[in-house]
């Protein structure tokens, strides 16, 4: 008789609103094994992980925990049978010392100072067995990332988990920390526990797991013998098949470089480098792509050219006007120079939620004498200039005076776009151009796009949709880990190397 | 960013909400005044009479609203670059210094039309500057602007007293204020009430404030700012710049509180004239929802109360002005803190569901 | 000799007296705020617990029951403002503001319909009503000093060695891992605001009938807004909110005994810019100008669960 599978999962449906997450998954963990779960962004990894650990509920679907049917309601459950879970942002206080972390929510009576040895002693104990060792005494923001993070496996391992769900592992780990988190992760394998990791890096998967599921729009398209199959395989079957959108544009025409990045370099408050000593040059009349897995630097890379956020060093060159780290000037000089942004996240940059939708279409153009002639703003030409974009970009409802916030998503992107390119920009940034947008629009927006190229605008689009970059972009910059890794001919683009570079395997 | 439970229509939102809120203020006020065993309702009415019942007393209420409309616009203004400024009755008390310094050093020398915008200017200058000082300090150094303007009101008040007593004391007087101000630097007032041009002052403030708000880029700039700062940076506003701009017109709107009680009433620089009205600038702000015109509506409601409530307190021996102080706690409670308590009942009433 | 002894002696007493209601309150605030509440209603929930001290306190004839009924009015007040930051997840700093004003006007309407003397308690009398001093007459001991001085190693053992201690500074720094880790954000913080009502409480009631004999209007003057000073000056710890307190409260008696005396060299020393110092530091420190006072991270944001 053999041991129940640590996790079996069947027919599990999870809808956000209108979007179907996660699709009718069934998979099977077996016990004292490392599974990986892969996929792009959005496949429905981690929100198949999260129903598992009590974060959401699943409107439908079963889950067995070593046999058992449980009802998983909160973090507390999954914790209270054996599943612990390791979020990509650690739920670490950082004033506290690790022994203060660990402890929290298990002090194990009123007075701190008996239940803190029996954790101390513990902990110890753990951590000799599994090789994390880690200075209890130590305050956690004093700690590198990679000991953050074994603080946050000892905090699961110290609550008796048997399951240990890992979310992105190495997103912020060096390569050397994320050798160690392996030989960790092993070890625990060693002792018995089951380990799932999620992830988008091919590397991961083959160095540690058993098992993989490849997950895709929300469901698993595939399940592997580690053994059995190869980073080429797993890229292909995470990136699938698809139908390119059609776009229908003629061949570029290049002319002088408008948009060049010199050396830049981005470290943030801990160390990281989100860019690093990044390169590229975009010219007029061409739309390069940036393709790459979210979080590789792309939103970074977006703000530093736009003037919102000033790099550590190097330089941006726009329209022949060099910036460099030590004067980065501002978003609004930059502009004023022929940038246009159309930015990543509109809700949380390119609109004022209650503002109206007039008084967005405007938004980093107000100083400009047509809208503000003297004194006063002039409304009825900013009602006129909505309006006017309005038509152009097919915005519905056609109401000016109708807050930001009250138009769909599509339209509140339609929006951004018309008043960027509204300006005739010589150089036009655009973040993720279609997210959450339908298909109509989708198409809209990306023939806007051709047409601004078309007029000798330089656009360089930031995408997390492979189909997207390669339907749309005459180059296409592959990004890993705050670099440009690769360039490819979206026409004679092979998904399959794409998909490598992409996980940072030919890195 | 996402609405909290149970969305409601715009209508409900805008109007019904602030007026539930507003009720259970004025229905607490009516259970305290039960227990202090008054007849709620008969003290409504005599308050009712006591503010409106006579020429007199609506120039009274006129003047309050006066006070009211200053720094509820101040709390407005910087409400709306999402600073949030407690220090109205500071900067209305120095801004009271700047205007008297002004009338005192040139009330023998100017005329009374040089004399009055220039004292103006000086309460506006004063007033903005004893608000630039939190403002800087948490733009460029990162200290938070609610504390910083709260301890800067009880520097000003020792500042003024320390004034008050040592400097500008009028030579041999007992009483710590200022000599009076020569007649060119009083505001013509109706004879016989403190009603004066201030109240006319008020009025443009309000209509300044909206054109500014809404019909200058710079408003356009503060607004961005104050609902969504990550867009403002994107748009290339200067957020240092643009909260000291803030606090600065908000401190200079709080000074004129200085003009209407000195230049228009006292005539001298006396102790302690801003009489809570910073704080309660804050009730009226948030009852007239940051807007000019919901300000002065709840500047008029305020002002009637303080002119009515006297009346009453004068009527009705239990009842003492401080009644009208509840009656502003209780507002910013209920208006303010308290502000969705109505909301999933009501959307329960509104939203259909399904 | 014997002067300077004396005059140190009443110096030092002069300053606990005015230190204890400071001490209180700095305490209980900072149980709010390490929780992550903001309290800048320190002064209305000491004013209220002033008031109903005095009056409780005259009507029964009795200063504990005094003590006691201080100690419930500002608990009311300390839940009212829970219900609003915790419950309804207002603006914590619009409820506390809106507390001070209700505190203002209520303790004045309240005291003027029960004793008709505009605002004021009658007189306590001494013997019964008012907490005496224990072991030294002319220093003004009185139980609630002793108590003060002993909230202090008890607030410190609380936060430093407790078990919830321990969930209340988590919350404070980010609320979101407590959650996580199966405690209620919610009950840990309604304690921590209640511990602050306690406390303010018995620092009103001290006001009103032991450093005082009876209420009298806007009695607390601004103090609660000296212990909020004093709390962030300690950089929310105990011991140097104490210190903090001590020299506030020292200020304040050398303001008293400074008053018209000319010092050589500097001439006659503003009692104002004394009074005006702990603000005045306080920014300074906030300024960043001596140290950094680095708030509890969490601080004024309501928790809102995600789900």
């Amino acid at each position: 008789m053999t041991a129940p599978p640590a996790i079996e999962l069947s027919a599990i449906d999870k809808s956000f609103g209108g979007v179907h997450a996660v699709r009718g998954v069934s998979l099977r963990v077996e016990s004292g094994t490392i599974t990986g779960i892969i996929g792009e962004n959005g496949a429905g990894k981690s929100t198949l992980m999260s129903i598992l650990f009590g974060l959401y509920h699943a409107d439908a679907g079963e889950i067995r925990v070593e046999g058992v049917p449980l009802r998983i309601e909160s973090p507390r459950d999954a914790i209270a049978h054996g599943i612990g879970m390791v979020h990509q942002h650690f739920m670490l206080i950082e004033s506290f010392t690790v022994l203060e972390n660990l402890v929290l929510g298990v002090e194990g009576g009123f007075l701190l100072s008996h239940g803190m040895a029996r954790a101390r002693a513990e902990v110890e104990r753990l951590g000799r067995e599994y090789g994390l060792s880690v200075d209890l005494d130590a305050r956690v923001a004093d700690l590198s990332v990679g000991e953050q993070q074994r603080v946050e496996i000892l905090k699961v391992l110290l609550r008796g988990a048997r399951i240990l769900i890992l979310d992105e592992p190495s997103a912020v780990l060096t390569p050397q920390e994320t050798d160690r988190l392996f030989l960790v992760l092993a070890t625990l394998r060693e002792r018995g526990v089951t380990v799932v990791l999620i992830t988008h890096k091919l590397r991961e998967i083959m160095a540690v797991t058993d098992r993989v599921f490849v997950m895709r729009r929300g469901e698993v398209v595939a399940e592997r013998r580690t053994a059995d199959t190869g980073p080429q395989e797993l890229a292909e079957l995470m990136v699938g098949r698809k139908v390119r959108l059609q776009v229908d544009k003629a061949p570029a025409h290049p002319g002088p470089v408008m948009l060049r990045a010199g050396h830049l370099r981005l470290i943030d408050g801990r160390g990281v480098p989100l860019l690093d000593d990044l390169d590229l040059e975009v010219r007029a009349g061409e739309i390069v792509a940036i393709a790459g897995v979210s979080g590789n630097g792309q939103t970074e890379l977006l703000q530093v050219l736009a003037g919102v956020r000033a790099p550590t060093s190097g330089s941006v060159t726009i329209c022949g006007r060099r910036f460099d780290a030590d004067d980065p000037g501002d978003p609004a000089g930059r502009r004023a120079i022929g940038l246009a942004h159309v930015p990543e996240d509109r809700l949380r940059q390119g609109l004022v939620a209650p503002f109206q939708a007039a008084e967005t279409s405007i938004l980093g153009y107000q100083d400009e004498p047509r809208f503000s002639p003297r004194y006063l703003l002039d409304r009825p030409a900013i009602g006129a200039h909505c309006r006017d974009l309005m038509e152009r970009f097919d915005v519905r409802p056609r109401m000016p005076g109708l807050r930001s916030s009250q138009f769909s998503g599509g339209n509140q992107q339609k929006l951004v776009l018309a008043r960027e390119m509204a300006h005739q920009p010589k150089v036009l940034l655009v973040g993720q151009p279609t997210r959450g947008v339908d298909i109509g629009a989708i198409e809209f927006i990306h023939r806007e796009l051709v047409k601004a190229r078309d007029r000798g605008c330089a656009v360089l689009v930031v995408s997390v949709e492979l189909d997207e970059v390669l339907s749309l972009a005459d180059r296409v910059l592959v990004m890993f880990a705050g670099r440009i890794v690769g360039e490819v001919e979206p026409a004679r683009a092979d998904e399959r190397r794409l998909g490598l570079m992409m996980a940072g395997a030919t890195a | 960013m996402r609405l909290s439970r149970g969305a409601l229509p715009g209508w409900a939102e805008v109007l019904l909400l602030p007026l539930i809120n507003i009720a259970l203020a004025f229905l607490v006020v009516g259970i305290i005044v039960r227990i202090i065993g008054v007849d709620p309702f008969h003290a409504l009415n005599r308050l009712i009479l006591g503010a409106i019942g006579s020429s007199e007393s609506v120039g009274y209420t006129l003047y309050y609203a006066t006070n009211f409309i200053f720094t509820g616009l101040a709390v407005a203004i910087a409400f709306h670059g999402g600073l949030f400024n407690i220090g109205g009755e500071g900067q209305a008390y120095v801004g009271g210094l700047g205007c008297g310094l002004a009338i005192l050093a040139f009330d023998k020398y100017l005329p009374g039309w040089l004399m009055v915008p220039l004292a103006i200017g000086a309460a506006a200058l004063f007033g903005a500057a004893w608000a630039a000082v939190p403002a800087w300090l948490q733009a460029w150094r990162g200290s938070h602007i609610v504390i910083t303007t709260i301890m800067f009101n009880f520097v000003a008040s020792a500042l003024m007293v320390y004034l008050l007593v040592n400097v500008l004391i009028a030579p041999g007087s007992m009483t710590p204020q200022s000599r009076g101000f020569g007649p060119t630097g009083q505001l013509p007032a109706l004879p016989g009430s403190p009603l004066n041009l201030s109240t006319f002052l008020a009025i443009a403030c309000c209509a300044a404030v909206w054109l500014f708000l809404w019909h200058t880029r710079w408003g356009y700039a503060l607004r961005a700012m104050g609902h969504n700062p990550e867009a403002a940076r994107y748009a290339g506003t200067d957020l240092r710049r643009m909260t000291m701009l803030g606090m600065c017109l908000s401190g200079a709107l709080a000074g004129f509180v200085g003009v209407n009680e000195l230049m228009g009433v006292h005539h001298r620089i006396v102790l302690d004239f801003p009489a809570g009205y910073g704080f309660a600038g804050i009730a009226v702000a948030l009852m007239g929802r940051n807007h000019p015109l919901g300000v002065a509506l709840a500047a008029l409601l305020f002002g009637a109360l303080q002119q009515g409530g006297a009346e009453l307190a004068f009527d009705e021996p239990a009842i003492t002005r401080e009644m009208v102080v509840v009656i502003q706690g209780l507002v910013i409670l209920f208006s303010g803190a308290l502000e969705q308590l109505p909301r999933p009942w009501l959307a329960l009433l509104l939203v259909r569901r399904g | 000799m014997d002067d300077l002894a004396a005059i140190v002696f009443l110096t030092a007493a002069a300053t606990l007296r005015t230190a204890t209601p400071l001490i209180l309150c700095a305490m209980g605030g900072l149980f709010s705020e390490r929780s992550g509440i903001v309290d800048v209603g320190l002064e209305g929930k000491m004013l209220i617990a002033a008031f109903f001290a005095a009056a409780i306190a005259t009507i029964t004839g009795s200063a504990w029951w005094g003590v006691a009924a201080g100690i419930v009015a500002a608990e009311i007040m300390a839940l009212l403002h829970g219900f609003a930051c915790i419950t309804y997840r207002g603006n914590q700093v619009v409820s506390g503001v809106a507390l001070n004003i209700l505190a203002a006007g209520l303790t004045v309407v309240l005291g003027n319909a029960w004793f008709h003397q505009g605002g004021q308690t009658p007189p306590l009398d001494t013997a019964r009503e008012r907490l005496m001093p224990i072991f030294f007459p002319r220093a003004g001991d009185n139980v609630l000093v002793y108590v003060a001085l002993a909230s202090v190693p008890l607030a410190w053992w609380i936060v430093a060695r407790t078990r919830f201690g321990l969930r209340l500074r988590a919350v404070g720094e980010m609320p979101l891992a407590v959650d996580a880790a199966g405690i209620s954000v919610s009950w840990l913080r309604y304690r921590a605001v209640l511990l602050c009502g306690l406390f303010s409480g018995l620092a009103g009631a001290y006001v009103s009938i032991a450093q005082n004999a009876g209420f009298s209007r806007d009695m607390t003057a601004g103090q609660g807004f000296i212990a909020l000073a004093a709390i962030i000056f300690g950089k929310w710890r105990p011991f140097p909110a104490l210190g903090a307190c001590l020299i506030f409260g020292l200020l304040d008696a050398i303001a008293i005994r400074l008053q018209g005396v000319v010092v050589p060299g500097l001439g006659e020393v503003p009692v104002q810019f004394i009074q005006a110092l702990p603000y005045l530091l306080t920014m300074f420190l906030l300024a960043g100008f001596i140290g950094r006072a680095v708030a509890p991270k969490a601080i004024g944001i309501p928790y809102e669960k995600e789900h």
